[in-house]
């Protein structure tokens, strides 16, 4: 039983970093469509972001919390100049925006491999987050680690955060707006193009975030990327695209399926298993668990 | 729509994998056909030799400093007359840790470059890409890294630990200090499988219990679970085979499950100076390693190479023992050559038996029958301050025994 507990509470954690990484995807890929095959890089550039910081500012709990917002900027700067250099250009050709986006993921990891080298950097992770409570003591304790506690913090923030801006804000009612039927919006003097920059912007600063998450758990290299962004695509995929409650229930789904079968079994039968079910999923249900209901004719 | 854009990304990516295809046998036409037995491209004032590591990829992390070791060792060559009177001329390749491109840049360093032996390869996975390449044009490959035994090509010498210099000895000093059961962690290729497949091997003959044996994907990133399997198995000891970018999750995991060398030491087979610095100290200290050399390997001729290593790349470089094996794999190819008088790999390998020279790591000679080196093991302790110290070394070099035929208990492992 505290088996069966202690890996749903993993799996709550690696659905925590799922949820984080695949956030921004939801706003480009989902929102917009754009299939941006640079979200990793942009993880990465938070990293990255992570990592100076804390060769400069020293402490790693200070240069933790100050890499949030910055690494917020770095990555969003980054994602607004490539939508204004590229892919404002490329949205009537969706697939070009595949090839082109990949392309310039290619061109940020090398970029990161002459900048840091190729060999992979170090973010210490400050005291109070290693470590892990105790949730029911004994011989089989249950037990959480502070590292994912606060991934999981970060990723509940991040999603109210979004959800609220979406909601509640000026910005957000447009982007809406621009997602539900761009000539409607545009008609009514919405900016889309501004808008669209605005949302990739925001997107592409989630990433950020996500990649300073990341070094609290994992390497921190110019490949980083390209492991990751699989992973975030197929939470969009299955959550449903443009759907932000899809993604929270997916990225929480499939981490919680993975830790499961990754201790039943062994960690390559749990991927392809979890591959398996969501193929599966998606001939059940295409479009994922939620749809969203635009008024385009398409 | 979604269809239509399925079908269109479908075509796309079948489009890109043939223009992918054509372009990899446009590079192929018009070569000539290569038989056996390529002969080197030497000139009178000249060698050419490969250098095959991967400088991207998952493998980067490692494989690029073997690449600097190789580099220091043919510019001390070159500084004091070269080989057989010629320069050696360094043509370094990215494997980029994928195998498939191993075997491709080897054959055309052999083929097209003509080099007369080539350095390289870190996983097993990418040794056994390369190995038909070289046995097809009978060329030599000098592979600087501890492997899982059981090979002995005519066209490789194995500078790194074979079984019974590493990993065996590593169990044994475990077993003396007390450990009854262990947990074996490895990544899914061919060096941790048969190492664990050596080990249970062991463990059987020793009375020692295996509580579990993981395997994550290479590369992988994800060590929730495993690190909670480790922790409620309570074995005495990790077995950690694992390689690459997965060490860092894997210790961070580690530590956040509550785990420390004090209740659970594990001992390590392919985290060296350099992982040590990238996975962060704080996360190992007091944990095993399982080697033939460290930095700090006492020796004349070990301060003579760190001390060089330094003044190239940069004071605050480490060197660990893939390093220092690849460094001297060069020295034992010149030393090679110049006793057989001849570039040719039947003559390098006719001279090789019983060569000896004073390494880094200290006394290595090289088994002309097995093309292993004779090499002394050592086991380390990593400090708080990312340092590896010797806790226990072997008397004298041993005798390199790839197929543990010396061994009862491994037997029918072969």
């Amino acid at each position: 039983m505290t088996v069966i507990l202690n890996q749903t509470f993993t799996g709550v954690g690696i659905g925590a970093v799922l949820l984080l990484i695949a956030l921004g995807l939801s706003l480009t890929f989902g929102q917009m469509g754009v299939i941006n095959m640079a979200h990793g890089e942009f993880i990465m550039a938070g990293a990255y972001t992570a990592y100076l910081l804390q060769t400069v500012i020293g402490g790693a709990g200070v240069s933790l919390l100050v890499s949030l917002p910055i690494a917020f900027a770095v990555a969003g700067a980054m994602g607004a100049l490539l939508e204004w250099l590229l892919i404002r250009r490329l949205y009537a050709r969706p697939l070009d925006t595949l090839l082109a986006t990949w392309g310039v993921s290619l061109l940020l990891q090398q970029a990161a491999r002459d900048l840091f080298g190729a060999p992979n950097v170090q973010v210490s992770a400050p005291d109070w987050l290693t470590g892990h409570i105790v949730l029911v003591g004994g011989d089989h304790p249950l037990t959480l680690a502070h590292s994912r506690l606060f991934i999981l913090l970060l990723a509940v923030i991040a999603v109210v955060a979004l959800a609220a801006g979406l909601r509640m804000t000026a910005t957000g009612r447009r982007i809406r707006a621009v997602v539900q039927h761009r000539e409607l919006a545009e008609a009514s003097g919405i900016p889309t193009g501004r808008v669209d920059r605005t949302t990739f912007l925001i997107g592409s600063g989630l990433a950020g975030v996500a990649g300073v998450a990341l070094t609290l758990v994992g390497p921190i290299g110019p490949t980083m990327g390209t492991n990751i962004i699989i992973d975030a695509f197929l939470v969009i995929v299955v959550g449903g695209i443009g759907r932000l409650r899809g993604a929270v229930i997916a990225a929480l789904v499939l981490g919680v399926l993975q830790a499961v079968l990754e201790y039943s079994t062994t960690v390559s039968v749990a991927k392809v298993t979890v591959l398996v079910a969501i193929v599966a999923f998606l001939r059940w249900r295409p479009q994922g668990m939620y749809t969203l209901r635009t008024r385009s004719l398409v | 729509m979604t269809t239509a854009r399925g079908h269109r990304l479908t075509a796309a990516v079948v489009a890109l994998a043939t223009a992918v295809a054509l372009t990899a046998c446009g590079a192929r036409t018009g070569e000539e056909p290569a038989g056996a037995g390529t002969r080197a491209d030497v000139s009178e004032d000249t060698v050419k030799v490969g250098l095959l590591n991967s400088l991207s990829g998952t493998m980067a992390i490692s494989e690029v400093t073997v690449r600097d070791a190789l580099l220091l060792a043919i510019e001390e060559i070159n500084a004091d007359g070269g080989v057989l009177g010629r320069r050696v001329e360094p043509i370094s390749e990215d494997g980029a840790s994928d195998w498939p491109t191993f075997a491709e840049k080897s054959e055309k360093l052999i083929v097209s470059d003509g080099v007369a032996a080539v350095f390289g390869c870190w996983t097993s996975a990418s040794r056994k890409a390369v190995l038909p390449v070289f046995e097809q044009h009978d060329s030599l490959l000098f592979y600087p890294v501890q492997y899982e035994g059981l090979e002995q090509s005519p066209n490789i010498f194995y500078t790194g630990a074979t079984t019974n210099q590493q990993i065996v000895p590593a169990l044994d000093y475990l077993r003396e200090e007390g450990a009854g059961s262990l947990y074996l962690v490895g990544s899914d290729y061919v060096f941790p499988r048969t190492a664990n497949k050596i080990i249970r091997a062991w463990a059987e003959a020793h009375d020692v219990e295996i509580l579990g044996e993981d395997y994550a994907p290479l590369g992988s990133t994800e060590f929730a679970t495993i690190a909670n399997k480790v922790e409620s198995s309570g074995a005495d000891a990790v077995f950690n085979t694992l390689n690459g970018d997965s060490n860092v999750a894997f210790f961070k995991e580690y530590t956040s499950a509550g785990l420390d060398a004090d209740t659970m030491p594990v001992v390590s087979v392919s985290i060296a100076e350099e992982e040590v610095g990238s996975i962060g100290a704080r996360y190992l200290e007091g944990q095993l390693t399982s080697w033939n050399y460290y930095q700090t390997t006492e020796g004349e001729a070990n301060e003579r190479f760190v001390a060089a290593y330094r003044a190239k790349y940069g004071e605050d470089k480490p060197t660990s023992d893939p390093m220092e094996a690849a460094y001297t794999s060069v020295h034992l190819w010149k030393a090679m050559v110049e006793k057989a008088g001849s570039f040719d790999t039947a003559d390098v390998r006719a001279a090789a038996d019983g060569i000896t020279l004073d390494a880094p790591e200290g006394p290595v000679t090289v088994d002309g029958e097995t093309q292993h080196l004779h090499k002394t093991s050592r086991i380390g302790r990593i400090g708080a301050d990312g340092v590896i110290t010797e806790v226990w070394s072997s008397d004298g070099p041993i005798a390199p025994d790839p197929y543990l035929t010396g061994y009862d208990w491994a037997e029918g492992l072969s």
